[in-house]
């Protein structure tokens, strides 16, 4: 049971949150120019990191705003949070 | 009847009241304080159940949360609770309790024979045999099932509530014995808030059991005390017969709060709930869950008599009951000494101490010398004899030095009840439930937390700790610091004097040895539920089920639903043993919540029935339906009417009868419960352009137009009608089941893809109610009614919008029709929805207006071949595959678009929609049909679609479906065939969807 | 090698000597240097897949390799339903694939995996869940699946238990029905598949964690392992949770995701349900076990987990899904709960596969729903590994199929309670 800190709202539980996959995955400049598999690389295939994640969170029962989580896939714990269209602390880890 | 084992004085029961109970069919009386297990050891049973495999007669072993065996049926009728630990259940006037194994009588069990036979019965025998004949599994299983299970499933449903409370605090101290009220204490006093939860009904726990001197006073006074002190602190809160049962991430806590059982059932109209679920989220938790004792692992240890040293000592101080008239203790540590002085000074005859120890403590040994009680040192109790009444005498052996043999035996001892001590199992479940490992501690020869990984500490006896000297000390160190952690820097507490024995080292003697001949031949238990034996273990072993996991799940160690609190760790002792390893490297098995059972009713909580399980959603007209008659159809939260049957009308009558009224004059619809989103910003359009797959930079204010969406995966996710209302500002209407789905699409794309477009959305489903007036009458209705607008269809086009006033209310009139009729769709203030609705149902009157529900609507759309999204797509389905590529822009960009051009989305032979014409007329073909190109076939028949909506059209006098058929565009004219689930083939043919007013007449007009 | 055979007679043999005579279910072996075939994953998929390349393919030395105890995720976690009623052609082939190799199974392995064949109800609670169960039942009786339609009344004379009333909030409208369908006996699965390839001289290595896909020249040709290397020609990953783990080795991107998948099981009881009851608007599945104990499926989370650990909440839900189909069950006791990783595909449709590499194979994506799939699972891959190609049962179930857009989509057909 997740407890997420809401870049705006503040601590909350996990319940009012919306998961939303992996975060970074830019939709292509131009999909009409790519392969196939260059689009279904984007449409489907994940990280799916054992390990630290950055994903993506909706706070669907408070602000419903979109942000971003770096959280450990395996304890679980939380490493940061922070906004869309920021880079995840901690550089190129 | 008299409790002839109830002590004249002393324990914790109140012996001016009585309780009388049944149990088995016969009357018995306890006093309050008691639980049942104390009561009928006080009135001198010693039968409790029979075991889950052999059937043994079994007694009551532990006094707590452990026992394995003393499992009860407790109740009447829809009241009736299985399973219940009897050491656990509180007496309460006119109880009834039997046992829950044992059949015809618990005295008398046929099932008993398995014990007979049990040497074809070893662990895991059922994966070894009943295979032949291969078919005959099913009857084997049969009687296997009905001589398995516990107790009952109550067979009417529960009269009881349940309900959930969510709390913060900065600690949580579980376990409210010496270790965890100081803790409490220490962390309150700082200003924190703190919770305390303890299972039992009274705060003190291990100190409720046995003489404590703390302070110069008796633990209990000085327990009673500090209660009163916690309770005088308003940021406390105290929860009794309170369990905290489950340890999740990010410090969650689970707390089985159990208020009324021990009141006996709750009367109808009493308020309140029987249990309560406390969701509890700490930032600081404090274990303080005390120590389990172990069993000795020798030959007969189940047998009835056969107590925890520590549960006979439980039953004397707490409950004032000697459980026998003769006792003897076995022990390998010093706290067995305790139980051979508390059935001392209970008036038991003590035969002797049997300790396997060469040495024990000094304070102790001495203590029970004077007593003339005495003490075989280095001996052990390798077996017993028992009667119908369970334990009559134990055998008394010599050990060798190493603990593997005996060296020679003794002779007999009389007694009733043998209290054993194995050493003491810290309680580390929540620890480990908090993510912890623990790690084996070779001097006690027990598990003790490891590092901490989420924000707790263990202390006292559940740490290792069992003096309470370090109890207090630990316990008031971890309250401090953890209230200082949680931000609360001021707490204390003094450590109050405690006298100490001393104390000789516990030695391990993992499995009694049962003499030179009896090898495997005896049965040791360990897991005393599911009768597990030494002997198993070793067999596992022996087979190559060496991880404690396969042991575990080959021999059913520890699954009873006590967890194997008791047996785990001489289970995997002697594994580790079996396979010349320690038992840390063995480890244990994982620890899972439930701590201890939970019942299902306090896990759902209130969450049930029709009005809470989920939220019902109504529209504003909804009691107008009700009044009416309508069913209903739920539809995503929604109840919507479903069709308004007249009296003796069933469904097909009352459709037929509302689509003619529709087709021939005028039909109402409540459409309130399609989703609708406001759209404002100078991006609008733009964003438009990316969710649909049409153009939108072109559509003027007070212009609608239909829209698909799809998933990036290009199939299609929603469809609906937007209006433009200013150049800035549009109306997006969804389906009514992806309304929500729909609003989360559009935000997400919005902040994560997009944030460089102005655009803002609002919900305003539910600010709006929505009205659909169809028909060649719907005009003159609504100008009946009362319009300010021209509503000829040449100043209000189909596919336009115009605020006015209908009736009176201020408006947004809309031609739109999903019903292929010239219709109105009138929206005003949710609050306003009845009064418009009554207005339109009383100007219509003369145009013989009827309501039609979704079953009707789904008819009409279905005559004009439009579809419903989730009905006639799957999520399989593109826009193209439906026959609408006109409305995919070859232009611009938008979700999906891409996917379309995937080789296997652009195949020309993908399923496509069309209309079906069955060849009989009248025969309506059942929704989801399949459908294959020939009238016979051998299974697997090869099937080319299936039928998503099927009609009885009663404007056009025959069937009409729609189906996804393979390359159906190019099929049209031909035959298909639905092969039914009743074995018959029906043929139809292959049609355009669009079955009424191709030409879009009549809706235009 | 000959091992014991079982039998009652060989149990009644055994009792004389009182059970000291038993020989290893499968031995324990050191690794070998190189295998023709490397199975890496000792999960239930994993041993019937080396079962099936030794007993019907000529492939030479095989090894399971598995990094923690054999059975010990998924296989012996979920809650053990078996059904073939798929909506999809591909889908219910394979699974009726399977289903038919369970019938035999306990005989084929000599184990007795207690398949019991009690019959699944899928519940409907709307409209269109009436409409998918006809489109689905129909579909399965044209593959030659058994399946049948209930109403409410035909559901309550099945399941007295049950809440059928009009007055709930989704009432029960009717159910398709498998009687072939059931359940069995999970770790019996993994322990006879392993036994009966072991007695074919496949190596099980327990505690052997692969940590590297060795290649040369885009071929695989070993594994690095927590024991040292290994050689192999060919490399057959099935480890579920793990699969974007294992193809990160071999630097490829799986459209999966790991998810918790949580489970529980009440205190036993007497028999009081005795069918497989399935419902996905209510969004639960329960059966009772042999022991007595109702089997409780949970739903998935929604984030990525491999903690082997899900959300309490997701737990009370269920719980009330369960409680509100059975309000008899209300004053029953959850025993203990638990939680494994499925890794999901898009198309809630697993990938039995060839990869890029040459030599190395995939198969995992079975989401919520592999165990049923277990030998059938193993026979697909077994024949994929050993020929090189697969099997028309799973020619469909390939990676290419997220490129081309060929999905299988068992979502509307299967939803949550696959």
């Amino acid at each position: 049971m997740l407890q997420i800190e809401c870049p705006w709202c503040g601590a909350r539980d996990q319940e009012e949150f919306q998961y939303g996959g992996e975060a970074h995955i830019v939709r292509p400049e131009n999909p009409e120019s790519l392969t196939d598999t260059q689009w279904a690389d984007y449409l489907f295939n994940r990280a799916n990191v054992k390990g630290v994640h950055a994903e993506q969170w909706c706070h669907a029962a408070g602000c419903r705003r979109w942000f971003n989580v770096l959280r450990d896939t395996v304890s679980y714990k939380i490493l940061a949070v922070y906004r869309p269209g920021e880079q995840p602390p901690g550089g190129e880890e | 009847m008299t409790s002839a084992r109830r002590l004249q004085s002393g324990g914790l029961v109140n012996r001016s009241r009585r309780i009388r109970f049944k149990f088995n069919g016969r009357e018995y009386f306890g006093h309050p304080g008691d639980t049942l297990a104390s009561a009928l050891l006080a009135q001198g049973v010693r039968l409790f159940g029979r075991s889950f495999k052999y059937h043994r007669p079994r007694g009551v072993i532990g006094a707590g949360a452990e026992e394995p065996n003393a499992l009860v049926q407790v109740g009447e009728g829809a009241y009736s609770t299985p399973n219940l630990k009897a050491t656990q259940v509180e007496l309460y006037e006119g109880l009834t309790a039997r046992t829950v194994n044992g059949w015809p009588s618990l005295a008398f069990d046929v099932g008993a024979i398995n014990n007979r036979l049990s040497r074809l019965l070893p662990a895991g025998f059922y994966y070894k045999t009943f295979m032949w004949p291969k078919s005959a599994w099913m009857r084997y299983e049969h009687h296997i099932r009905h001589a398995a299970g516990l107790g009952h499933t109550p067979s009417l449903p529960d009269p009881d509530q349940y309900d959930k409370r969510h709390a913060h605090c900065d600690v949580l101290v579980v376990g409210a014995g010496p270790t965890g009220l100081i803790a409490a204490l220490g962390a309150a006093r700082s200003g924190a808030r703190v919770m305390l939860v303890d299972e039992q009904s009274q705060l003190g726990g291990s100190l409720l059991s046995a003489p404590a001197v703390i302070g110069g006073q008796t633990g209990f006074d000085w327990a009673s005390e500090v209660e009163v002190e916690l309770r005088s602190l308003p940021e406390v809160t105290i929860l009794s017969r309170s369990t905290v049962t489950g340890y999740y991430d990010h410090n969650f806590l689970s707390v089985n709060e159990r208020r009324t059982d021990h009141l006996g059932p709750m009367q109808s109209d009493t308020p309140g709930s029987r249990e309560r679920l406390w969701r509890i989220r700490a930032k600081q938790v404090v274990l303080a869950t005390g120590a389990i004792e172990r069993p000795l692992v020798f030959d007969g240890n189940d047998t009835p008599g056969v107590m925890l040293a520590s549960a006979v000592s439980t039953y004397i101080h707490r409950y004032a009951v000697a459980p026998g008239r003769s006792g003897a203790v076995f022990t390998n540590n010093d706290s067995g000494y305790q139980a051979a002085i508390d059935m001392a000074n209970a008036g038991m005859e003590v035969r002797a101490v049997v300790d396997v120890r060469m040495k024990a403590g000094a304070d102790v040994s001495n203590a029970v010398a004077d007593m003339g009680i005495p003490i075989y040192l280095g001996h052990v109790v390798p077996s017993v004899q028992s009667g119908l009444q369970g334990l009559k005498r134990i055998e008394l052996a010599k050990l060798s030095a190493d603990g593997r043999d005996i060296l020679s035996h003794k002779g007999l001892v009389d007694c009733q009840i043998l209290a054993v001590s194995g050493g003491w199992s810290p309680v580390v479940h929540l620890h480990s439930q908090s993510g912890g490992r623990p790690c084996y501690r070779e001097s006690q020869a027990c598990f003790v937390p490891g590092a901490s990984v989420q924000d707790e500490r263990s202390a006292g006896a559940c740490a290792g700790s069992f003096r309470l000297a370090a109890c207090l000390q630990e316990g008031a160190d971890a309250g401090v610091s953890a209230a200082a952690q949680s931000g609360w820097p001021g707490g204390y507490v003094d450590i109050p004097v405690t006298v100490e024995r001393d104390e000789a080292p516990l030695q391990p003697l993992w499995e009694v040895p049962a003499g030179a001949l009896a090898g495997d031949r005896v049965k040791k238990f360990l897991d005393f539920q599911n009768d597990t034996t030494a002997s198993d273990i070793r067999l596992a072993a022996r087979e190559g089920y060496r991880s404690i996991e396969h042991v575990k799940r080959y021999t059913a160690l520890g699954f009873g639903t006590d967890q194997g609190k008791l047996g785990n760790i001489n289970g995997l002792a002697i594994l580790a043993e079996t396979l010349g390893k320690s038992p840390g490297e063995v480890g244990t098995t994982t620890f899972r919540p439930n701590y201890t059972p939970v019942t299902f009713g306090t896990v759902a909580g209130r969450t049930l029935g029709e009005q809470l399980f989920d939220p019902v959603r109504k529209t504003a007209i909804h009691a107008w339906h009700v009044r009416r008659g309508a069913m209903f159809e739920n539809v995503g939260q929604w109840k919507r009417p479903w069709f308004y049957p007249r009296e003796g009308e069933e469904l097909h009558a009352a459709v037929n009868r509302e689509c003619l009224a529709t087709r021939s004059s005028v039909g109402v619809l409540d459409a309130s419960t399609l989703g609708k989103i406001d759209i404002r910003g100078p991006d609008a359009s733009r964003f438009l352009n990316l969710l649909y797959t049409n153009n939108w930079d072109n559509l003027q204010p007070g212009r609608c137009r239909y829209g698909f969406m799809l998933g990036e995966d290009g199939m299609v996710m929603d469809d609906g009608v937007t209006t433009c209302i200013a150049p800035d500002h549009y109306l997006m209407t969804t389906t009514t089941g992806g309304a929500a789905a729909v609003m989360s699409w559009m935000e997400r794309w919005l902040q994560t893809e997009c944030p460089q477009l102005k655009v803002y959305l609002t919900s305003v489903t539910d600010h709006w109610s929505v009205m659909s007036v169809a028909g060649p009458n719907a005009r003159a209705v609504i100008k009946t009614a009362g319009c300010d607008r021209n509503l000829d269809a040449e100043a209000f086009p189909f596919m336009s919008m115009q605020t006015g006033e209908v009736a009176g209310i201020p408006a947004r009139i809309s031609r739109i029709s999903f019903s292929g009729e010239s219709a109105f769709e009138i929206s005003v203030d949710a609050n306003q929805g009845l009064a418009l609705w009554e207005a339109i149902m009383t100007a219509g009157r003369d145009y013989d207006i009827t309501p039609y529900g979704t079953e009707a609507m789904h008819v009409l759309r279905a005559e004009k071949g439009y579809v419903i999204v989730g009905q006639d797509t799957d999520g399989s389905v593109t826009p193209v595959d439906l026959g609408m590529d006109w409305i995919v822009s070859k232009k611009k960009d938008f979700i999906g678009k891409r996917s379309l051009s995937r080789s296997d989305t652009d195949r020309p032979n993908r399923k496509q929609l069309v209309g079906l014409k069955t060849q009989d007329p009248s025969r309506v073909l059942p929704e989801g049909a399949q459908l294959v190109n020939t009238p016979h076939a051998e299974r697997p028949v090869p099937m080319v679609g299936h039928v998503s909506s099927s009609y009885y059209s009663a404007t056009l006098g025959h069937s009409i479906a729609l189906a996804l058929v393979k390359g159906g565009l190019s099929r049209m004219g031909g035959t298909i065939y639905a092969h039914l689930m009743d074995g018959s083939v029906v043929p139809a043919t292959i049609s355009s969807p669009v079955f009424f007013d191709p030409e879009n007449e009549r809706t235009k007009s | 090698m000959r091992k014991n055979r079982y039998s009652i007679f060989s149990l009644a043999r055994n009792a004389v000597s009182y059970h000291q005579d038993w020989s290893e279910a499968w031995r324990s072996p050191e690794p070998a240097p190189s295998y023709d075939v490397i199975v890496v994953g000792g999960g239930g998929h994993g041993l019937a897949t080396a079962y099936y390349l030794a007993a019907e393919h000529d492939v030479g030395r095989i090894a399971v390799l598995e990094k923690g105890w054999i059975g010990g995720g998924n296989t012996g976690r979920n809650t053990t339903i078996v059904r073939s009623n798929y909506l999809w052609d591909e889908a219910a082939h394979l699974y009726e694939k399977s289903l038919k190799l369970w019938e035999g199974l306990s005989q084929e392995l000599n184990f007795n995996v207690m398949f019991s064949q009690r019959g699944v109800m899928n519940l409907g609670h709307t409209l269109q869940d009436m409409r998918d169960i006809y489109r689905r039942s129909n579909a399965n009786r044209l593959n030659g699946i058994d399946s049948e339609i209930l109403t409410p009344a035909e559901i309550k004379a099945k399941v007295p238990a049950m809440n059928v009333s009009s007055e709930a909030r989704y009432p029960v409208l009717g159910a398709s029905f498998q009687p072939r369908g059931g359940v069995a006996r999970h770790d019996a699965v993994a322990w006879g598949f392993a036994r009966a390839a072991d007695a074919r001289g496949v190596d099980i290595i327990q505690n052997c964690e692969v940590t590297g896909i060795r290649r040369e020249n885009g071929a695989v040709c070993g594994v690095e392992t927590s024991r040292g290397y290994i050689g192999a020609k060919k490399v057959a990953v099935v480890v579920a949770g793990h699969a974007s783990v294992l193809a990160d080795m071999a630097d490829l991107r799986f459209p999966v995701e790991s998810h918790p998948l949580q489970a529980l099981v009440s205190e036993p009881l007497k028999p009081v349900l005795d069918t497989v009851i399935m419902s996905n608007a209510v969004h639960g599945y329960v059966s009772q076990s042999d022991k007595g104990e109702l089997v409780i499926g949970a739903g998935i989370d929604a984030y990525t987990g491999y903690g082997q650990r899900g959300s309490f909440s997701i737990i009370e839900g269920n719980v009330a899904a369960i409680v509100e189909l059975f309000p008899i069950f209300s004053r029953v006791r959850m025993l203990r709960q638990w939680g494994g990783i499925v890794d999901v595909c898009p198309d809630a449709c697993p990938i039995i596969s060839k990869t890029p590499v040459s030599g190395l194979y995939f198969n995992c994506g079975w989401g919520t729903g592999g165990f049923k799939a277990t030998p059938g699972s193993g026979w697909v891959f077994a024949h994929t590994v050993a020929r090189d190609e697969p099997h028309e049962l799973n020619a469909a179930f390939d990676l290419e199929r997220f490129t081309t857009g060929a999905l299988i989509d068992e979502h509307g057909a299967a939803g949550v309670a696959h």
